[in-house]
This record gives C-alpha cells, sequence and structure tokens, in this order.
C-alpha cells in the first residue's frame, strides 16, 4: 500500500531477462564503476575473501617452517618476510575490509538510507584501498623477484625503527610497506567518513540514535575511533620516508633520534587498531545473538555506553605493548591501570550477552555456532588480556608466544569467528540465497577444533620462553613437541577454511533460495528483498523503535511502549 | 504485511538532521587534527634535542606579518560566507578574491623564510633535528595552505563566470570550514615553533 | 543438544587441557627458558604474582564460562517451546549497577596488587655491592662490559650466585649498538629491550649456580632467532677463576704465528679485538678468550674447531645474514688462523 511506510512490495526484480541480457564485459564494466553501496560492500568482501586466503597460506608455511626445530623449509629472510606480510596483510588488507565491506553493505539498509552519504568516495575509498593491497603484493616482484620472496617486506608488521632506516633495510622492501599503507590508510580515512556522515544525517524518519541498531552504533564508533587511530600511523609513516628519502632524522638515533619516538606513534596507531577490528565483531554479534534466541539485547542503552566507553579508553592504553622499553615504574603502572580499566566495559558487553540468551529459545545454526563461540572465545581472550596487562608479567610475556596466542584469539577467536557468523547471515540477503547448513557445521566444528588446538597450545609455549618472530628454534628448549601440535591444528583450520570458500562460492547457485527474511529478524535490512533493489527502500521508512519489524510483527506488543 | 499502529505520539515530529556535507568535512578535520599532533608532538619532543646545527632562536624570525594575513583571511571567508547566504554575489566574490590574497601573502612569506633558511642558514631536512621536524610540519600545514588556496581558487573562477549563487552556500559553507580549520592550525604551529621552541 | 554439549565439553575440555600442560610444563627440565622455573629474585615475584593472577582470571572463567555454558544448555530452543516469543527482557539496572561495580572492584584489587610488584622490582635500590655489567645488542650478538674489571666479552655471560648468607645481585646497563633488541632469560627476570641512544637498567640474583638459557626477543634482523644467550651463574670461586682468566691478555703461543699473521694481515683486526695485539676493532665479538666460550655465533652452533674453520671460512653455513663476511681465504690460511684461535683460552 503506497500509505504503509515500510512498503517491502518489488518494482523491479533485478534477475529479469533485461539482466541477463548484458554481457559478460558490460557486467565487469558495472562491477568497476560502481559507487553503490551494497556492491562496493560485496566488492571489499571478496577482497578481504581473497587475501584472507592468501595470508592464511602464508601461516600455514611459517608453521610448517616451525612444525620441527632447525627446519630447513624457509630461509631465514623468506620467513621474515612471510611473517611480515601474514601481519600486514590481515590486519589491513581482510580485518578492515572485511568490516568497512560489511558496514558499506548494511548500514544505510539498517538506517533506512538509499546509500551511503557520499557513493563516489566510497568507491574511491574502495579503490585506494584495493590499489593499496595490490602495491604491497607487487613487493614480491621486486627485487630478485619471486625467488626469495623478491621485496617483500621483512621487519615485522610494526617495523621498529632504525630496523626500518635505510643503513639496515636497504632496497625498497620497507618502501613498500610505509606506501602500500598510506594509500590504504587514506582510503580507510575515506570510508571512516563516509560512515561516519551517513549515519549522522541520512537515518530515516524517527531513528534517533538511541533507536538504531547496535550494529550501526558500533560501526559509527569505530569510524570515529578510525579518524584518530589510522592517521597517527600515517603521519607515523610520512615520517619514516622522510627520513629514508629526505635525510630526515625523526628516527635516525645516530643524529639525536629516537627509536622510542617511532614505537610510540606506532601503538598509538596499533592499540586503538584492534579495537576497530574487534568493535564490529561484537556489532554482527549484537545483531545475531537476539535474533538466534528470539530476545531483544539485554541493556541496549548500557552496550551503547560501554562501546563509547571503550572508544574513549583504548585511546590511553598503548604503551601496554612498550612495557619492556624502559619507562618509569609510575608510566608503567598507569598503563597497567587503564589497560584493566578498558576491561571492564568489554566485560559487560559478555554479561549482556549472556543477560539475552538467558530466558531466550537458542537455536543453533551455524551463524549462531559461530557466535557462541565468539563468546567463549572473547571471555578467554579478555582473560589472556589481563594477564598481559600485569606489567611485571608482561616483562615475561612480552614478544613471546602468549602475545601471539592472545592475540589469535582475539582476532581469529573473536573477529574471525564473527565474521564467519556475519557471512553466514548476511549472505541470504546480498544473494538471495543461503549458505549450506551442513557445510556450515563442518566448517564450524573444523575450524573451532583446530582453533583450540593451535591457540590453546601456543600459551604453553609462550611460558616456557619462546619468542616470537624467530624462524626456527634450538632442539634444546624443550618447544619442539607443541610446536609440532600448534602446526596441526593450522592445517585443521586450513581444511575448514576451504570448505567454508566452497561453500560460498557454490551457495551463489545452488543454494536454497532465502526470500526476504529467512532467519525471522526484526531490523530494517530484512524488510527489503533478497537481494534489495538497488534504491533499497521505496519510500523511507519510519521507525518507532528499536526493532521495527517486530512492531510490525507483533502489533499488539510494539517495543516503543518498553523502551525509555 | 500488516499496517502500523495506528497513532503513535511521535507522528508529528519534525525530523531534522545535521548537514552530511557538514559531518564529513568535521570528520575529515578530525582525522587531519590527529595527522598535526603527531608532527607537532615529534617537534616538541625533539626541541633542543639536536646534536649539531642552528638553532631556532638563531635563526627564526616570528612571522608576524605572515600569521597577520592568514588569521585576516579566516575573517574574510566569514564576510564572503555571510555575503553567498545572501546572495550578494558580487561582495561575495570581493571577500573570497580578498582571503585568495591574503593566503598568497602567506605562502609568500613562507617561502621567502625558507629560502633565507636554505640558502644563507644552511638549514635543510637533513641537517638536525631541527631541520627535519620545522620543515615537516610547517611544510604539512603550507601544503594544506595549498589545497585550500586551489579550493578557493577554483570557487573564485566558477563565481566570476557568473556560476554560483545562494544554492551553493552549504558547500561553500564546508570550505570555509576547511579553511578555518588550516588556521586554527597556524594557530597551534606558530605558538609551538615561533613562541615556544625558540 | 548433542551439538551443545559437544561445544561445552570442547570448550571446557580444552581450558582444562592448557591447564593440564601448563603444570606439567612446571617440572623444571635443568637449562630451560621455562617462565615457570624461576630461579632469581624478580622472576620469582613475577611467578608469584602470575599465580594470584590467574587465581582471580581462572575464578572468573568458571564462572563466567559456566553461567553461559549453563545458559546454552538450559534455554537451547526445544520443540516442546510454546508458539510465539519467549518474555522480552530489556535490561535491569541493579543488576548492570552489580556487574559494573564489581569488575572495577576487581580491577583496583588486582592493580594494587601489581603496582606493589612493579615498585619492587624496577625500583629496587642497587646494593654497594652488586656486580655491574653492561649488555651492548648488535645484529646479531651481545657485547658483555665488565667496568670495574676492564674485561669485554660476548654472547655468553657469567655472573655469580647469590645465597642468603652472601647475597650478590648482578645489575645490568642495557643499550644497542644499531636496532633494538631484548635481553630475556626468563629464569632470571623479565625482558629488558636494547635501544641505541637509550639506557634501560635491570637487576637479577641468581639462587642457584648452572646454566641459564635465553634469547633476543625484540625482532631485530634476519638472524634475530639465532641471536642466543647463555648465562652461566657460578659459584664465587668459579667466578673469580673465570673472571682472572678474562683479564689475562691473549697468551702468545709461537707455534700458531702464522695463524696470528693471516689474523692480523687479513681484515680480521678491523672487526675483532683480541687484547695484547694490536687488534682493536670493536664492530664483531672480542676474541680474547673465544676459547673459553662453549658456542660459537651467540649460539648459532657449538665450539669445535671444525665449526671454528667452517665460520670463518662461509658464515652463511651457520647464520645467513649474519654481518661476517666470508673472508675468502685459502685453505692453508683458514687452518692456520683456526689454529690460531684456537690457543685463545
Amino acid at each position: 500500500m503506497s500509505d504503509c511506510p515500510l512498503s517491502i512490495s518489488q518494482v523491479i526484480d533485478p534477475s529479469t531477462s533485461r539482466a541477463e541480457q548484458i554481457t559478460f564485459l558490460e557486467k565487469l564494466h558495472r562491477w568497476v564503476v560502481t559507487v553503490d553501496h551494497k556492491h562496493l560492500g560485496i566488492l571489499y568482501i571478496l577482497y578481504s575473501t581473497f587475501f584472507l586466503l592468501v595470508a592464511g597460506a602464508e601461516a600455514l608455511m611459517i608453521r610448517i617452517q616451525l612444525a620441527y626445530p632447525h627446519n630447513h623449509v624457509l630461509s631465514a629472510q623468506v620467513y621474515n618476510r612471510f611473517f611480515t606480510m601474514h601481519g600486514t596483510t590481515m590486519v589491513f588488507l581482510v580485518g578492515m575490509p572485511f568490516l568497512f565491506g560489511f558496514a558499506n553493505y548494511i548500514v544505510p539498509l539498517q538506517i533506512g538510507a538509499r546509500d551511503m552519504a557520499f557513493p563516489r568516495l566510497n568507491a574511491f575509498s574502495f579503490w585506494l584501498t584495493a590499489f593499496g593491497g595490490f602495491l604491497l603484493y607487487y613487493s614480491f616482484l621486486g627485487g630478485a623477484g619471486l625467488y626469495g620472496v623478491g621485496n617483500a617486506p621483512d621487519v615485522g608488521w610494526f617495523a621498529y625503527a632504525p630496523l626500518t632506516a635505510r643503513s639496515f633495510s636497504p632496497g625498497h622492501a620497507t618502501d613498500y610497506w610505509a606506501l602500500a599503507l598510506i594509500v590504504s590508510g587514506f582510503g580507510t580515512l575515506g570510508t571512516a567518513i563516509n560512515i561516519i556522515a551517513t549515519v549522522i544525517s541520512m537515518r530515516c524518519k524517527g531513528m534517533t540514535l538511541m533507536r538504531m541498531p547496535l550494529f550501526t552504533w558500533l560501526l559509527l564508533i569505530v569510524s570515529m575511533l578510525t579518524l584518530v587511530t589510522i592517521t597517527p600511523l600515517t603521519a607515523a609513516q610520512f615520517m619514516l620516508l622522510i627520513d629514508r628519502y629526505l635525510g630526515g632524522h625523526f628516527f635516525d638515533t645516530q643524529a639525536g633520534g629516537s627509536s622510542l619516538i617511532w614505537i610510540h606513534f606506532f601503538w598509538i596507531f596499533g592499540h586503538p587498531e584492534v579495537y576497530v577490528l574487534v568493535l564490529p565483531a561484537f556489532a554482527i554479534a549484537n545483531e545475531i545473538i537476539p535474533v538466534f534466541c528470539r530476545k531483544a539485547i539485554f541493556g541496549y542503552p548500557a552496550m551503547v555506553a560501554a562501546s563509547v566507553t571503550i572508544m574513549f579508553v583504548s585511546l590511553s592504553v598503548w604503551a601496554h605493548h612498550m612495557f619492556t622499553v624502559g619507562m618509569t615504574s609510575v608510566s608503567n603502572a598507569f598503563f597497567t591501570l587503564s589497560t584493566m580499566l578498558v576491561g571492564v566495559p568489554t566485560g559487560i558487553k559478555i554479561f549482556n550477552w549472556i543477560a539475552t540468551l538467558w530466558g531466550g529459545r537458542i537455536r543453533f545454526t551455524t551463524t549462531m555456532l559461530f557466535c557462541i563461540g565468539f563468546l567463549f572465545q572473547f571471555l578467554i581472550a579478555g582473560l589472556t588480556g589481563i594477564m598481559l596487562s600485569v606489567s611485571p608479567w608482561d616483562w615475561q610475556l612480552h614478544n613471546s608466544y602468549f602475545v601471539i596466542a592472545h592475540f589469535h584469539y582475539v582476532l581469529v577467536g573473536a573477529v574471525v569467528f564473527c565474521i564467519f557468523a556475519g557471512i553466514y547471515y548476511w549472505y541470504s540477503k546480498a544473494t538471495g540465497r543461503l549458505m549450506n547448513e551442513t557445510l556450515g557445521k563442518w566448517h564450524f566444528w573444523l575450524f573451532a577444533i583446530g582453533f583450540h588446538i593451535t591457540f590453546d597450545t601456543m600459551h604453553c609455549l609462550g611460558l616456557l620462553g619462546m619468542p616470537r618472530s624467530i624462524y626456527t628454534y634450538q632442539p634444546d628448549r624443550g618447544w619442539s613437541f607443541l610446536n609440532l601440535v600448534v602446526s596441526v591444528g593450522g592445517l585443521i583450520q586450513g581444511i575448514a577454511v576451504l570448505i567454508f570458500a566452497y561453500n560460498f562460492i557454490v551457495s551463489y547457485w545452488r543454494g536454497e533460495v532465502a526470500g526476504d527474511d529467512p532467519w525471522d529478524a526484526w531490523t530494517l535490512e530484512w524488510t527489503t528483498s533478497s537481494p534489495p533493489p538497488v534504491y533499497n527502500f521505496e519510500e523511507e521508512p519510519e521507525v518507532h523503535s528499536r526493532r521495527p519489524l517486530w512492531d510490525l510483527k507483533h502489533p499488539d506488543d510494539p517495543d516503543w511502549e518498553y523502551e525509555s | 504485511m500488516s499496517s502500523m499502529p495506528v497513532s503513535h505520539p511521535e507522528r508529528t515530529v519534525e525530523w531534522h538532521l545535521p548537514s552530511k556535507r557538514r559531518v564529513g568535512m568535521t570528520a575529515l578535520i578530525v582525522g587531519e587534527s590527529a595527522i598535526f599532533t603527531i608532527f607537532v608532538v615529534a617537534y616538541v619532543f625533539y626541541m633542543g634535542k639536536s646534536l649539531s646545527g642552528p638553532t631556532p632562536a638563531q635563526v627564526l624570525e616570528v612571522p608576524i606579518l605572515a600569521t597577520i594575513c592568514l588569521l585576516s583571511s579566516s575573517f574574510t571567508i566569514w564576510r564572503a560566507e555571510k555575503a553567498i547566504e545572501d546572495d550578494r554575489m558580487g561582495s561575495f566574490t570581493g571577500w573570497l578574491g580578498a582571503t585568495i590574497a591574503l593566503a598568497a601573502v602567506f605562502l609568500r612569506g613562507t617561502a621567502l623564510e625558507w629560502k633565507t633558511l636554505i640558502y644563507q642558514d644552511g638549514l635543510t631536512v637533513n641537517t638536525n633535528l631541527f631541520g627535519t621536524t620545522f620543515y615537516s610540519l610547517v611544510g604539512l600545514h603550507a601544503t594544506h595552505v595549498v589545497v585550500g588556496l586551489f579550493l578557493l581558487t577554483s570557487v573564485f573562477i566558477f563565481s566570476l563566470f557568473g556560476w554560483v549563487d545562494s544554492r551553493q552556500s552549504e558547500r561553500f559553507g564546508v570550505v570555509a570550514l576547511y579553511w578555518h580549520f588550516v588556521d586554527s592550525v597556524w594557530i597551534v604551529v606558530f605558538t609551538v615553533v615561533y613562541l615556544i621552541g625558540r | 543438544m548433542q551439538t551443545l554439549r559437544a561445544q561445552r565439553l570442547i570448550h571446557r575440555g580444552s581450558a582444562t587441557a592448557w591447564f593440564l600442560l601448563t603444570s606439567s610444563m612446571l617440572i623444571a627440565q635443568g637449562a630451560t627458558p621455562s617462565t615457570l622455573a624461576p630461579a632469581s629474585t624478580p622472576a620469582h615475584q613475577i611467578f608469584d604474582l602470575s599465580v594470584f593472577v590467574v587465581a582471580i582470571t581462572g575464578g572468573i572463567f568458571l564462572i563466567v564460562g559456566g553461567l553461559l555454558a549453563l545458559t546454552l544448555y538450559r534455554f537451547r530452543a526445544r520443540k516442546t517451546d510454546p508458539l510465539g516469543e519467549p518474555a522480552q527482557i530489556y535490561g535491569s539496572t541493579q543488576i548492570e549497577l552489580a556487574w559494573t561495580v564489581i569488575p572495577i572492584l576487581i580491577v583496583v584489587v588486582l592493580f594494587l596488587t601489581t603496582a606493589r610488584i612493579i615498585f619492587a622490582i624496577q625500583d629496587a635500590p642497587k646494593p654497594h655491592t652488586a656486580l655491574d655489567v653492561t649488555v651492548i645488542g648488535h645484529q646479531f650478538w651481545w657485547e658483555f662490559r665488565y667496568p670495574k674489571y676492564a674485561v669485554i666479552t660476548a654472547n655468553e655471560l657469567h655472573i655469580p650466585v647469590s645465597s642468603d648468607a652472601a647475597p650478590e645481585a648482578t645489575f645490568l646497563k642495557l643499550t644497542s649498538a644499531d636496532v633494538n633488541h631484548s635481553f630475556w632469560i626468563p629464569q632470571l627476570a623479565g625482558k629488558t629491550d636494547l635501544i641505541a641512544n637509550h639506557v634501560n637498567t635491570m637487576w637479577m640474583d641468581p639462587k642457584k649456580p648452572g646454566l641459564y638459557l635465553g634469547q633476543c626477543a625484540q625482532f631485530c634482523g634476519s638472524q634475530h632467532a639465532m641471536m642466543l644467550l647463555r648465562v652461566y651463574v657460578d659459584t664465587p670461586e668459579q667466578f673469580d677463576a673465570w673472571m682472572k682468566n678474562q683479564q689475562r691478555a691473549a697468551p702468545r703461543d709461537s707455534t700458531v704465528e702464522a695463524g696470528r699473521t693471516v689474523f692480523e694481515k687479513q681484515a680480521c683486526m678491523n672487526c675483532h679485538t683480541i687484547s695484547g695485539t694490536a687488534a682493536t676493532g670493536r664492530f664483531g665479538p672480542d676474541l680474547t678468550h673465544l676459547m673459553s666460550r662453549a658456542t660459537l655465533a651467540s649460539g648459532a652452533m657449538d665450539n669445535s674447531p671444525a665449526n671454528l674453520r667452517q665460520w670463518i671460512k662461509s658464515p652463511d653455513t651457520f647464520k645467513r645474514g649474519a654481518l661476517m663476511p666470508a673472508m675468502q681465504l685459502t685453505d692453508e690460511q683458514l687452518n692456520q688462523v683456526t689454529a690460531y684461535l684456537e690457543t685463545l683460552k
């Protein structure tokens, strides 16, 4: 009806024969020049999935090399390039694009808008990010070419000065690292600006900030955080290039410069960056958990407040990555305290999720299984984070495999698990088909088992004194058996991801047709067709509560009677 | 699908959201402020730490004229904003031209200062920590002035052709916001480099 | 249901497995770089603190994790559920306040306990009898200087044991000649970074004589993995004997004159020092008492004549990326110089 604000009727079905008449080249052209947020969202996700497989392969090579002491699968130089590229790729070319891809696709739909605030900026930002990634990987072809892995960066993903100075890193490996990330950093900045402007200025009628879905809220917070997170890294990388090419002395210890200032600048970026990566994981969980336990999120205002608190406090904890550089005891104590404090709002979120589940009716679909894995694993990750915040203990654990275990628990156990959950959830919206549940369960169980075999064991290696960034280790250290176990777990995870990739691709053609709202959900994106029409909404929706579709489905018991 | 609940108290509430252009530019300004902050921190951290070479006190002269020009340009651009909102396009072009002229004087001042520093005092990026941090910070700011000048000149040329009127006042407001940001950064840079650091 | 039980089992099982593995590693096996076998006051204090932290975080894990597992089990969707949706609960101020306040209190307790240890270790007063050692990090070896004894050595550190009757702390000053490194002997203390242009300090007072293992813990370039550490904690007699030996100049053995000439005529002396000779290079390790070390190239291989000869012939064999170039010596020169170096006990 034209007077019904939430119209779901389809005017144009995108899969009509008119669409099928265009040639392949024309289709490709449309994808390259698109400014539509849904297409760009899909491009981001395809891009990140590709690099997930590449960086995953790098990780498997690392694990094969470390499976035995004094192994000779990779030389020192090649290994150092692989672990640098693995970390850099996963953070910048997998984590961030995946999460901004989700944001691009879902945020306008959730707020009842037709597109992002600046569609052309959106496209430009994607292609900048993409170009940055290709530049980074082009480094493999530099120098001596693919043999010896070319000129790929080999200074670790945090590229500490003065190792990155011309004298210690001749050639262009470090330049590839700096330039590729500067370029993709501008892309990230553009997307962040776009999301902020979209969320603040383009919400549909009635959607006050406190009625937005938590996914959108968290992506707003993430985007605001990104503005002051990526930019310090860009600034530091400019300084590095000034040192390397214009004879600057920012990090030149011979001229009185300081290596410490790089470390500070890097971690002023690096710590909030991990919140940029994990908050979207929370965002995804906030959407999925209520739908699959059939209850509204418990304590929405507290969730918003906790997230905003995390945004601010996370800017004050960076030096917990630097407890061993020789800061004063007072500084160490301060950063210990601030780090412990940031754990409080984070912990509160876990309690809110448990309270959401309590009294619900939990459906264990693949999507929900990944979210449950996220809950357990994020709890453990948070607790090992508390352990690391205890600075004297960190003096032992810093730069050891305990830290690697901790941050993979967060980045894989929380972020990747939620990314998988989100893909199984919103795949139906983007493609109109459901991913296969049986394959999904195989994916989940294999991945979870492999994950635990690898990363639980890895904590022990750290406690046993194994440092990170080493291409091999002595047989008399007592680390050999555990390293083999860790590597086996990695292979299991690899198999799981291949199952996922197969499911992801094949379901596009063979998946069960999904319909508009296969999960019986409550936010605006489920009122559109799957996939949505190019204009998203025929008329601008008007909402009166946090769950507009719940209100429609339960006119006798709408949410707005209960929300404050 | 079923229809909406019949009566709801909020149905008659007006719905106004901030302008997306202003929000976008504000977000950009926040990001740029972070970049500038890092360069300022580096400058402050390295104050007095150069191992050799000219010191700020020896070679820096306080750029009073250039600063007055740049800060006045915030006033002239504000007048231009008011003019375009009231559709007084002649006045607008005049005030915009004045802004551009003042910015050009500022840039000329910077260029002359650098010429003196490089050729007379022998201070380059390479010379010492002061050289590195000074040229980076002031240069970063000057780059932003150049970008702003490019934006302002484009609008000026458009207005000479008669293509600009009050319908573009919001867009011009966004450019002006950027320009005010550039001026505020100069206040910080000026204070840190020429007042505190000397 | 089976799904859920399996779920719970995996998560609980993995946590238990971790705990068991960790506890089994508590059995120290001689020289080990394990943080779970502390042998010095800072390492002990850290270990005790860590046990307290694990107790608290372990408790939190059991309570919260248990609650989560219980919730998943109890509120799983069942075919016998009534139609419609369950009761929607939007929040509860009292509960939310409680679970904000309690974590803050836990943080206060953890922080105060931790702060005490931070100050105890970092700001420990230096006894006037303490041994001073300066550690300088290089790519990819360690330089150790004993200022009071005018001794410079490399890669293998000797320090005296500390007993309750005769406490003997060693205070280290750490800096770097090039990039960042980190000195880490887990059994003796937490790690401290070596940074150019910046001096850090740390201390340890090992309680038992023996060999303690560690390695560089800050990525410093291609052979970071082979920048190993050996710390020998000596009894007072052992330490005196070792120090006296280190203080002697290199013995002059006329049977290896040829080797000595090779050493001085080839570029060796540009990088290495052998006290009592013309070789005063500082770029590479001091070789005056090379044969008093158990390993070569900072732990890369055992100190044997064959290894030494091969190292001089081609460092890439053992440590590709080490900054020592292959010296392009003839076989005869290699034999001679190796024989010479073998006399530097």
